[in-house]
């Protein structure tokens, strides 16, 4: 096998990697780029550990390929806050204690951001319905389910800053 | 919805931070992803590890040949039996006094000349990549020759059965007696006997076992390990025949604990990895090999028969388990302790004799699981209160209320419960917020409620000597610094500590740092495990945050002219309670107790009450320091077409003594209800003929979020714990109830009971099929 180079942004900054065939895109974060923030959890996309968005997109980590990542705009757990400011995503988990253990928190917030991207304003039933396909043996889902809909909540507050006078 | 009530807080002190459900100071790496696992860490010149895992549940082993694997480029190390002679690993209770290790329940780190489950480890490679190791596992030839196996418990007890664990396969026993239940049952008015079974279930943390090992420049053996115990270090001492201060523990934040973790995992495969390569060895378990090859719960065969009158009074219960211990003997006397006695559960019967056996097979180990036989206990009893009832035509919850137990009753062991114990009202609140049933969404649909109330201890055993330590301290800029060896599993366990000394020392949670979970360098804690954190380490802080404020409050009152006692601590600032004008910074005070060289720092020991073992006749004594009391109660649906169960509502109401943290608290009910629906519906680790046929998540079924009912909490604060501040556990207890609650609701629903966990729609169906 060969390795190939290819050129993508990962959390906002141009990178050029040199990957086998048959590298995975967790692998490569986790091992050359040591963003560790992206977890394994079961390899096979059962899980959710894995989440991060490609191109916008929630996609499993440990079921793509890092060679088809070529020209792809890639955001990890480690790119959600911005200029030290946590996502509101980020700050509804910390208010809300939305996680015990923390292993599934990374990817728990980068469904919830994705879901907010393509929903502002959810339901409920549709925060559960977006996150059923993302693990977590802590905390029963109660609290995240909470801190997802309060982040949809501060988002807007944030988007109108004189609302929250 | 969270509800708290504080009927019963007067006897409690003015706080300021404990009862707030304030963020967790582990919260800002969890929601960055800065938060660093064991898997996450790296060293110069690592290898990787991966263990040959055996694929027979049964058998004798001809020959490992690992020629070819050793020749492989790039492995640098393969380890077999051969080359660790003698090397077993204790799998009783570690760092105990008390209790000895009893002969025979060893297990081998790596299988010599006999595999007894399917996963058994059976060599080591250590490769300069993950993928060469991974090779080099196919090279190695093994050579089986199948070996008689026995695969349920009641089998293996069976004289002439294939022999698991010498002499007779039965690891543990206790029988406990109490009264005379043989003539009490003659004066029944009605005698109910019922068997209730449970299954395999895997903790399924989200985080697989891992760890990285080295040896340091002084020779000590290091191993950064997700371990609910860090005092491993002890016997993985031992077992690798090193000084014990020359094995160091540096354990991280886990990603799940469950009990799952709190046997060894990967500490000796990566230590002697590490002990003869002389490099750093990192090794994680993929998910496949975690379900394989880390101890599962005891399944129980639970078959109780009870007098009753006919007003539903209990006079005498005769109760006999049965566990199946699996391959090797780790936690199960223990486990079988915990389900033996709270086998009648939290009820007076004045005559009761148990019979408990855990018996070894050739399925996977069983070991720790949260909840600890008491939750298989629970399932049992539980569910046999309503057949209890059914059988009187009563309604289950008067059976319960005319044999609640009362403070004072006591246990089967004849342990009392000293502190309150609000059974009935716990029910009461949990099944009123059930609210109104509502009509069935469709003709196939028949709704049910159930009810379930339970007990739990919290703290170990108390002959086996259970103390912590923490030492507090703070800095010159009036930061608190606490070193405490507890391990933090996820519930809040580090947190809590810094809320207890940020309320006693008066200083802002935040300005806390907590520095844990290390075998030599943190004063030891003990084990994570028992739902005892709280109250063993919570305990060892609130003792040292109270010396250092005592000698600080003595400064301060001479520095005031008053009494050490007028003198308060909040805002990091010092203050005569009376005149609120007499304040200081408490930097000012710090700074003047160090010029006169007092100490702000103390290091404290809390010990549990300690006991004698329990009379080896009848059991009777003092296992536990205290319970946890609560009830969970649950609406259903039942699909009568597919047998299919949804959980509609679930409303659960625990007295914890006091609420350190409210969320943290909420967090643990709420998660632990959400596993005990695992438990009642969907999750079964199938093991046929020794062959784990639930490998993977796609077979291996967890509760997602789409599953989870709307759920009320109702926490109650009775102030009687024995933790600080009047805590009591509640890691343990939130799961306890909820399998049988979902089970009544079940049999209240269809008119029929699922005598086995879990509640599978072919079950359902087949149940309904019978009543008809």
């Amino acid at each position: 096998m060969h390795k190939k180079t290819i050129h993508l942004t990962l959390n906002g900054e141009a990178r050029e990697w040199s990957v086998y065939p048959n590298e995975l895109l967790l692998n490569v974060l986790r091992e050359q780029e040591y963003l560790t923030g992206t977890k394994y959890g079961c390899g096979i996309g059962e899980c959710g550990a894995c989440t991060l968005h490609l191109d916008g997109a929630p996609t499993l980590s440990c079921l793509t390929l890092a060679i088809a990542c070529d020209g792809a705009d890639i955001l990890t757990i480690e790119g959600l806050a911005r200029d030290g400011k946590l996502d509101a995503t980020q700050q509804a988990f910390l208010e809300h204690s939305a996680f015990q253990c923390g292993f599934c928190t990374s990817d728990m917030i980068m469904m919830t951001r994705a879901l907010l991207n393509e929903n502002a304003q959810p339901s409920e039933a549709q925060v559960r319905d977006y996150l059923r396909g993302n693990l977590c043996r802590c905390t029963g889902y109660a609290s995240i389910v909470r801190a997802a809909l309060d982040a949809a909540a501060l988002e807007k507050q944030r988007a109108e800053p004189s609302a929250a006078s | 919805m969270i509800q708290f009530d504080q009927p019963n807080i007067a006897n409690l002190p003015e706080l300021r931070q404990i009862g707030k459900p304030l963020p967790r100071i582990d919260a800002m790496g969890k929601v960055t992803g800065a938060t660093q696992y064991a898997a996450d860490y790296t060293m110069p010149n690592m290898l990787h590890a991966q263990v040959l895992r055996a694929k027979h549940a049964s058998a004798q082993i001809l020959r490992v040949d690992v020629s070819k694997a050793r020749a492989l480029p790039g492995v640098v190390a393969v380890l077999t039996a051969d080359d660790l002679p003698g090397a077993q690993v204790a799998t009783d209770i570690p760092g105990v006094t008390g209790t000895s290790k009893r002969a025979g329940t060893d297990a081998p780190i790596l299988a010599r000349d006999r595999v007894r489950f399917m996963g058994e480890a059976l060599a080591i490679v250590a490769a300069e990549e993950l993928a060469i190791a991974e090779r080099a596992l196919d090279l190695i030839e093994v050579d089986y020759e199948p070996y008689p196996a026995v695969f349920t418990p009641e089998e293996a007890m069976q004289p002439g059965a294939p022999i698991v664990t010498e002499p007779d396969n039965i690891v543990a026993r206790w029988r406990i007696v109490k009264g005379d239940a043989d003539a009490a049952l003659r004066d029944a008015d009605v005698i109910v006997e019922r068997t209730y079974k449970t299954q395999f279930i895997d903790h399924a943390y989200l985080e697989p076992e891992a760890g990285i090992a080295w040896v340091d420049e002084n020779g000590t053996l290091t191993i950064r390990v997700s371990t609910q115990v860090v005092e491993h270090f002890r016997s993985i001492a031992a077992a690798l025949q090193l000084p014990q201060n020359k094995v160091h523990i540096m354990g991280t934040l886990v990603g799940g604990g469950f009990g799952g973790k709190e046997d060894i995992t990967v500490e000796l495969f990566i230590g002697l990895a590490a002990l003869k390569t002389r490099r750093p060895v990192k090794m994680v378990y993929s998910r496949e090999e975690s379900i394989l090859a880390h101890c599962k719960r005891h399944p129980f065969t639970i078959t109780h028969k009870t007098g009753v009158t006919h007003s539903g009074r209990i006079l005498a219960s005769q109760v006999n388990l049965i566990a199946d211990s699996g391959a090797y003997v780790y936690l199960s006397p223990y486990v079988l302790l915990y389900a033996a006695s709270s086998a009648v559960g939290p009820y007076k019967v004045n005559h009761v004799t148990v019979n408990a056996y855990a018996v070894a097979t050739n399925n996977t180990f069983t070991s720790a699981f949260r909840g600890f036989g008491a939750a298989q206990a629970c399932v049992a009893y539980e569910q046999h209160m309503d057949e209890i009832a059914q059988a009187l035509h009563l309604d289950p919850r008067q059976v319960r209320r005319v044999n609640y137990a009362q403070a004072g009753d006591t246990t089967p062991n004849g342990q009392a419960f000293r502190g309150a114990v609000w059974l009935e009202e716990c029910a009461q609140r949990a099944w009123d917020a059930l609210g109104e049933t509502p009509p069935p969404s469709a003709p196939n649909i028949k709704i049910g409620r159930g009810l379930a109330s339970y007990m739990q201890s919290y703290g170990r055993i108390t002959w086996f000597h259970d103390t912590s330590q923490a030492w507090v301290g703070l800095e010159m800029d009036g930061s608190i610094v606490i070193r405490c060896g507890v391990p933090d599993i996820g519930g809040g366990q580090i947190n809590t500590l810094a809320q207890i000394s940020a309320e006693v020392l008066g200083v802002p949670l935040e300005r806390v740092t907590v520095y844990s979970t290390d075998s030599a360098l943190t004063p030891l804690a003990g084990t994570t495990t028992a739902t005892r954190q709280m109250y063993m380490s919570g305990n060892a802080t609130y003792q040292a945050a109270m010396a250092v404020r005592k000698t600080l409050a003595e400064r301060a009152s001479q520095h005031f002219e008053c009494e050490p006692a007028e003198i308060d601590f909040a805002d990091s600032a010092v203050f005569v309670k009376s005149d609120a004008s007499q304040k200081m910074p408490l930097t000012q005070l710090i700074a003047m107790c160090a010029a006169e060289g007092l100490p702000r720092a103390n290091l404290s020991l809390f010990k549990a009450p300690f006991t004698e073992k329990l009379d080896p006749d009848n059991a009777q004594g003092d296992i536990w320091p205290d319970y946890t009391f609560g009830a969970q109660a649950v609406q259903v649906a039942v699909d009568l077409e597919t047998g299919e169960v949804r959980v509609l509502k679930s409303a659960a109401c625990h007295d914890v003594g006091r609420a350190l943290n409210p969320a943290a608290v909420a967090g643990q009910i709420e998660g632990g209800a959400t596993q005990g629906l695992g438990y009642a519906l969907m999750e079964d680790v199938q093991i046929v003929n020794g062959v784990t046929l639930t490998p993977s998540f796609a077979e291996y079924l967890l509760p997602t979020a789409r599953d989870v009912p709307e759920t009320k909490t109702i926490i109650l604060e009775s102030g009687t714990g024995l933790g600080p501040f009047g805590a009591k556990g509640i890691g343990e207890p939130a799961l306890t109830p909820m399998a049988p609650a979902i089970a009544n609701a079940v049999a209240n629903a269809i008119g029929a009971r699922v005598p086995q966990l879990p509640l599978t729609p072919e079950r359902v169906l087949a149940a309904i099929d019978s009543a008809r």
